[in-house]
């Protein structure tokens, strides 16, 4: 379990004086959990993880592993590892030595390591492999021996780094698979690093989404999806309708959000219809038509319709519906 | 040819090597720069006693130079101080390179990495005249060892140069990864960075005694009876008249040194195409 406590960072540059990276943040990762820190480039993401691997010391607060207050315990001192970005497999090291790297520095002994290093070689079905040189691997291969890299020492906790983003798309599919399995097959707590909430929701039990040094909310993806508790969340996760309240006529609430998939388009003169507008654009693209709407003061609205065959046009006047349960209202 | 559609020739930006006369202006520089050792070199092989007149190939100079033992003495002075001085400034330079690159920004950085290269600006008279006064100022005389101290000086900004580029250009990952993986400093430094930096240490090593091996005016000041380096001994027959036998001797320094320079180049390109 790792627990953070009120953890601020804040870096000193020559040039541009403080940056707050990580302000005032809490979180608590469970064991066996897949969770993901998810935010847009400059969140403090990567700064939090990094806290969590030793790499940086927090500011102020309090981390602990396992229980353990690891505030001064060097990265070689904590049960973690890291799949780091750019892979950094030894160069100078065969694919075998590079798995092995980590079970010599804890000493153990020739054969056990040997053993270990052809398990991992299998788990990420590398086998027959290991006397190569990194360089002769492509892409996705390398990225699978720093996971057995680091999974190869048993930590309790592994970190990866936005593993996912060198690979090109079909290949970062299949990876996000193979991540989910090795996770449920280790039973390795796993914190991943990622700006892309497709790949955060595919594969996390929770997600924290954060942005500008804090965190904003935390939950299952479901929840994260359906129950955005402000317009961030709502807008960084898949796609999101924000409607000022006033225009619903609903002075006393900011914002009114609802996902495009659950809005109906109607006739314009159809009853009951929760606001009216105007056809701006239609987009077919296949099971579903997008209708983008502009509403009276501008705002534009998008509505994602199944297996409608473009029965409204571009100008055509309609009324927008959706359900009760559909909605949220956000203050912020 | 003709009645067929012309040819649409594909437009391009200006082209500096297209211009008019650059090859032959390239020649004439080529030649400007190297026609001198090529000279030197065609008439360390010459029969005649005279310099400038050809009279046949020999290899009698190159015996002779061989043969010769204040050659020789001189010759094994300067690979002593050579080899002791690539030594100790090949390790003071790789401790550098890792407190520049690696260590905590400290107070006066700028300070210390300008003293490192300065060596590399000052006029090598100057260095020559203060090492020598500052040795006999503090009375320290201990032959060779003068020689070595000044040696290694020179020598360490030569040798910090290839392990400072190669140390910024692997960056930190792979000692992260490193430290990740359990590895305290010593383990980190032995099997992680010493094993990447470890061909541009010897692309250092090898500049750093090219460097001393050719080194004229700080040895010609520093060095005493005794404690002559070759090319000051060389320095010392001219005075007595140009013979084919300094041809010889500087053919020989030529060879050595540029081959060590290419095997510098290919060690650090070795490094670089290793990640």
């Amino acid at each position: 379990m790792i627990e953070v406590r009120h953890v601020s960072k804040v870096f000193t540059t020559m040039d541009i004086g403080t940056v707050t990276a990580l302000a005032e943040v809490s979180l608590t990762i469970n064991d066996n959990e897949f969770f993901t820190l998810l935010g847009p480039s400059g969140c403090g993401k990567t700064t939090l993880l990094r806290l969590i691997g030793g790499f940086e010391t927090p500011s102020t607060g309090e981390i602990r592993i396992d229980g353990v207050d690891v505030a001064g315990l060097p990265p070689h001192k904590r049960r973690v590892n890291t799949v780091f970005q750019s892979y950094a497999l030894f160069p100078h090291l065969t694919i075998a030595q590079n798995i092995a790297f980590g079970l010599e520095m804890l000493k153990w002994s020739k054969a056990d390591i040997d053993v270990r290093v052809k398990e991992m070689l299998a788990l990420v079905r590398l086998e027959g492999y290991g006397e190569r040189n990194a360089a002769q691997l492509s892409g996705g291969q390398q990225q699978r021996v720093a996971l057995a890299r680091a999974l190869a020492p048993r930590p309790s906790v592994l970190l990866l780094d936005e593993p996912l983003s060198a690979l090109d798309l079909k290949l970062r599919k299949g990876m996000q698979v193979e991540l989910k399995r090795l996770q449920r097959e280790t039973g390795i707590t796993f914190v991943l690093v990622t700006h892309d909430q497709e790949e955060a929701l595919a594969m996390s039990d929770r997600i924290a989404v954060m942005s500008a040094g804090h965190v904003l909310q935390i939950g299952r993806p479901e929840d994260i999806y359906d129950d955005p508790n402000c317009c961030f969340v709502a807008d960084f996760i898949g796609e999101a309708n924000l409607i000022p309240g006033a225009l619903l006529g609903r002075a006393n609430v900011n914002i009114v959000t609802i996902r495009p998939e659950r809005v109906t388009v109607g006739p314009g003169d159809a009853p009951a219809a929760r606001i009216a507008g105007t056809v701006a654009e239609v987009t077919f693209i296949g099971p579903d038509t997008l209708y983008d709407i502009g509403l009276k003061d501008g705002t534009r609205m998008r509505a994602r319709v199944r297996g409608d065959r473009g029965r409204f046009h571009a100008e055509e006047p309609v009324t927008v519906h959706w359900p009760d349960e559909a909605e949220r209202e956000l203050a912020s | 040819m003709s009645g067929g559609t012309p040819v649409q020739r594909p437009i391009q930006g200006f082209d500096w090597r297209k211009t008019p006369g650059l090859g032959v202006a390239t020649w004439v520089f080529l030649a400007f720069l190297y026609m001198p050792l090529f000279v030197l070199v065609v008439y360390s092989f010459n029969a005649n006693n005279l310099v400038t007149i050809w009279t046949g190939f020999s290899l009698r100079w190159f015996v002779k130079v061989l043969h010769n033992p204040d050659i020789r003495d001189a010759a094994i002075n300067s690979l002593v101080i050579a080899v002791v001085a690539t030594i100790l400034s090949t390790l003071l330079a790789t401790a550098a390179a890792l407190a520049l690159e690696r260590g905590r920004n400290f107070r006066g950085f700028g300070t210390v990495n300008g003293l490192i290269s300065l060596p590399l600006v000052v006029p090598e008279v100057v260095v020559a005249i203060t090492t020598l006064i500052f040795f006999s100022s503090i009375g320290l005389n201990l032959g060779l060892g003068n020689l070595i101290i000044a040696h290694t000086v020179f020598c360490i900004p030569f040798a910090v140069l290839p392990i400072r580029a190669r140390l910024k250009d692997m960056g930190g990952a792979y000692e992260e990864a490193g430290r990740d993986l359990y590895a305290d400093e010593w383990r980190l430094f032995r099997r992680v960075t010493l094993p990447l930096i470890a061909p541009a240490i010897g692309a250092g090593g090898i500049l750093a005694f090219v460097t001393s091996l050719d080194d004229f005016l700080i040895s010609l000041m520093v060095s005493g009876p005794g404690t002559t380096t070759l090319p000051v001994y060389v320095y010392g027959m001219m005075r007595l008249g140009v013979t084919p036998e300094v041809n010889a001797i500087s053919t020989l320094l030529l060879v050595l040194s540029v081959s060590l320079v290419v095997l510098a180049l290919l060690l650090g390109r070795r490094a670089r195409s290793r990640d």
